[in-house]
């Protein structure tokens, strides 16, 4: 059986678990193509207005999947780690395929329900059901093909940390890609804060990585440091935040400016994205009291490219012209 | 201390009862106006839902009246809503604003925190003394919402547009003034008898629509521009999913509304199996629970950009071709308008009479 992954949304945080895993089941596992014009334009007919564009995308990947894979797979991700939550769509997306299946003619869902909330050991029970009960494993051959897929996303979590981005590691990822870096000197240490699936989607965000990387931006990203590091950061705040993905970037904002590794923010978020709209002020409280120049590039299915590339180059130029005057 | 905290609806005067047994002043913030919508858009984070804007604004006018003491509701998530708190509090420090700041999180996430916030505003205050006060409280809070879901129904029939809302009032100034549990429950019985003595038309051919959505637009006239009063008039019977003390009381059987959240989970489990914060699932179940019922149609009311109503939105289309029956989705924002609502609503209006007719015709 061919099984589809949605090249969309946790594909950029989890796909080296997933793949692992899924082969170990037996699956045979693909991809669907990089976000383009046609899916994008699929899912954003399909999909609810309101939604972010990366929800109307993984619509539009869901759709590219349909002719060659046998099942689509659309894990319910409710929580990764104890007393939090993921953002409430991924609580509702197989729902929300579910309910346009039909309509698109799209083949099964394979939904495992993720939940660490309660009590992080219920992950892998919840995974050994799923294997049990969908493909008739044994419960050792689960929990060695487990061992396997984590095994191979602590390999691509190190990697991060080592200074790769996503799009360096996960298979065929064209877009995103730097032609040239300006000399060294000519560099400023730039975060790019944001969820991996709208900075690294290169369609969506308009190649803004290899953008900034060819103005100069020595890049500076939240995966770049151990989990944990930004877990700890994330704890200052007044309230616990209670999204795992946001409190990864708050933790990231919190680090850098706190340890003074970045020249510049570039917070990218997406229109109508409901964790971001909150958190955004206290992220951008937190630049203003480091002294941190920092610019929020909100980005939907209609951004323009001469627009944002007008954005970073004054943005880039006011910082090149900031270091120079101190 | 003078205490305030956002509007909700009529929840302020069940907050009056509260904070005077509490012994604290009130100071109620001026009734939510244009002026207030244009305040908080002013200062909120543009895509942040309606509910946070209004909120930002009740406080604002509130501490211009002199409030030093804010509270506001927390939660655990995932819906936006139990982050509000900490955001409006930032937005207002960096408006200058000097304030204590007071988030009320949930009695099931720690009992102890939940007594400290209101010992906080009330020295002296035992948690024997706590448990009575909000007891006598909630009950009047649900007496206020019997009488106002009674209005709902009553409005339908009306013979003289109008009355329903005169004797309401009248019905509410009533409960206000009852102090002890006997003396609230007596004007209960007195004020219930005020809306049943309104003039009303038995024979009228009355559509029946269910309201279903997220809490603050349903609970809050004046961001739906009191949509539930325009029905009304037109001569629709209205039920409703959410209720102010069905949301805040301890259990959820939701008294007020007659479906207990168990149910409605079930019902709603065949199209979105999992709690996805807000009223996610009330909105499905409310609306299968409705269809099921017989009811005309269905309003759906949500901010622009509500995760877990998008989530249902995204849904709907489902629930309605398996159940057959229309749903109309209403979101709104601060650029919304008036007679853009009506013109929709008396469309829907007209449509649910048509389909009744042609459905008459073949039966």
């Amino acid at each position: 059986m061919r099984v589809g992954i949605p090249r969309s949304l946790l594909y950029y945080k989890y796909l080296p678990f997933w793949k692992t895993f899924l082969t170990r089941l037996g699956l045979d596992v693909e991809t669907s193509p990089m976000t383009n014009k046609q899916i994008l334009s699929w899912g954003v007919k399909v999909a609810e207005n309101e939604l972010c564009v990366p929800v109307k995308a993984f619509y539009g990947h869901c759709m590219a999947l349909r002719e060659t894979s046998d099942a689509i797979f659309v894990p319910r991700v409710v929580s990764v780690e104890e007393r939090a939550y993921t953002c409430p769509k991924f609580l509702g997306l197989p729902d929300m395929i579910a309910a346009v299946a039909e309509q698109l003619e799209l083949p099964p869902l394979l939904t495992p329900k993720l939940n660490q909330r309660e009590k992080p050991s219920e992950f892998k029970w919840q995974l050994i059901n799923f294997a049990r009960e969908q493909f008739g494993l044994s419960r050792l051959e689960a929990v060695a093909a487990i061992e396997e897929a984590r095994v191979a996303q602590r390999r691509y979590q190190e990697s991060l940390v080592r200074g790769h981005k996503p799009v360096d590691l996960l298979p065929a990822s064209r877009l995103n890609r730097t032609r040239f870096r300006p000399p060294g000197e000519k560099r400023k240490r730039i975060g790019l804060l944001g969820h991996p699936y709208n900075i690294y989607d290169g369609y969506i965000t308009q190649n803004l990585i290899a953008r900034l990387e060819e103005m100069g931006a020595e890049l500076v990203v939240p995966e770049m440091t151990d989990h944990h590091v930004l877990m700890d950061a994330a704890t200052d705040v007044p309230k616990q935040l209670y999204w795992t993905y946001e409190k990864e970037i708050m933790g990231a904002i919190n680090h850098w400016t706190g340890n003074r590794m970045i020249d510049g923010v570039v917070y990218v978020l997406a229109f109508a994205c409901g964790p971001d709209s909150l958190i955004q002020v206290l992220i951008e409280h937190r630049a203003k009291t480091y002294n941190v120049p920092m610019m929020s590039l909100t980005i939907d299915e209609h951004s323009g490219e001469a627009g944002l590339v007008t954005r970073i180059e004054a943005f880039i130029d006011m910082l090149m012209r900031k270091k120079t005057a101190a | 201390m003078r205490v305030s905290t956002p509007h909700l609806g009529n929840l302020h005067l069940t907050l009056e009862d509260l904070f005077r047994r509490l012994g604290c002043e009130y100071v109620k913030p001026p009734p939510t106006s244009t002026k207030t919508l244009q305040l908080g858009a002013k200062h909120s984070p543009e895509f942040a839902c309606l509910p946070l804007k209004i909120n930002v604004g009740n406080f604002i006018e509130a501490l211009e009246l002199g409030a030093d003491t804010l509270i506001m509701a927390g939660g655990h998530g995932p819906c936006r809503f139990g982050y509000y708190g900490i955001v409006e509090e930032r937005i207002l420090r960096d408006l200058g604003y000097d304030f204590e700041f007071l988030m009320l999180e949930p009695f099931g996430d720690g009992k102890r925190a939940f007594y400290r916030t209101f010992a906080a505003i009330s020295p002296g205050l035992t948690v024997r003394k706590l448990w009575k006060i909000l007891k006598v409280s909630f009950s009047k809070g649900r007496a206020y919402d019997r009488l106002s879901k009674r209005s709902l129904q009553v409005r339908a029939y009306e013979a003289n547009q109008g009355d329903t809302n005169r004797a309401l009032k009248a019905a509410e100034e009533l409960l206000l003034l009852a102090d002890s549990p006997e003396e609230i429950e007596a004007a209960e019985v007195e004020a219930l008898g005020l809306i049943e003595a309104v003039q009303q038309d038995p024979e009228r051919d009355v559509l029946k629509v269910g309201i279903v959505g997220e809490f603050y637009l349903l609970l809050e006239p004046f961001s739906n521009f009191g949509i539930e009063e325009v029905l009304g008039n037109m001569g629709v019977y209205l039920e409703r999913t959410v209720w102010v003390t069905d949301w805040i009381a301890p259990n959820r059987n939701n008294y007020i509304y007659g479906y207990p959240k168990k149910l409605v989970k079930q019902k709603a489990a065949p199209y979105l199996d999992q709690n996805v914060g807000g009223e996610g699932q009330e909105t499905i179940g409310g609306i299968v629970l409705f269809a099921e019922r017989g009811f005309d149609g269905i309003i759906q009311l949500l901010p622009f950009g509500c995760m877990p109503e998008n989530i249902a939105t995204s849904i709907i289309p489902k629930v309605q071709r398996d159940h057959d029956i229309p749903v109309l989705t209403l979101a709104f924002d601060e650029q919304s308008g008036r007679a853009g609502m009506i013109t929709r609503v008396e469309a829907f209006y007209d449509l649910l009479r048509a389909r009744r007719g042609s459905r008459a015709a073949i039966a």
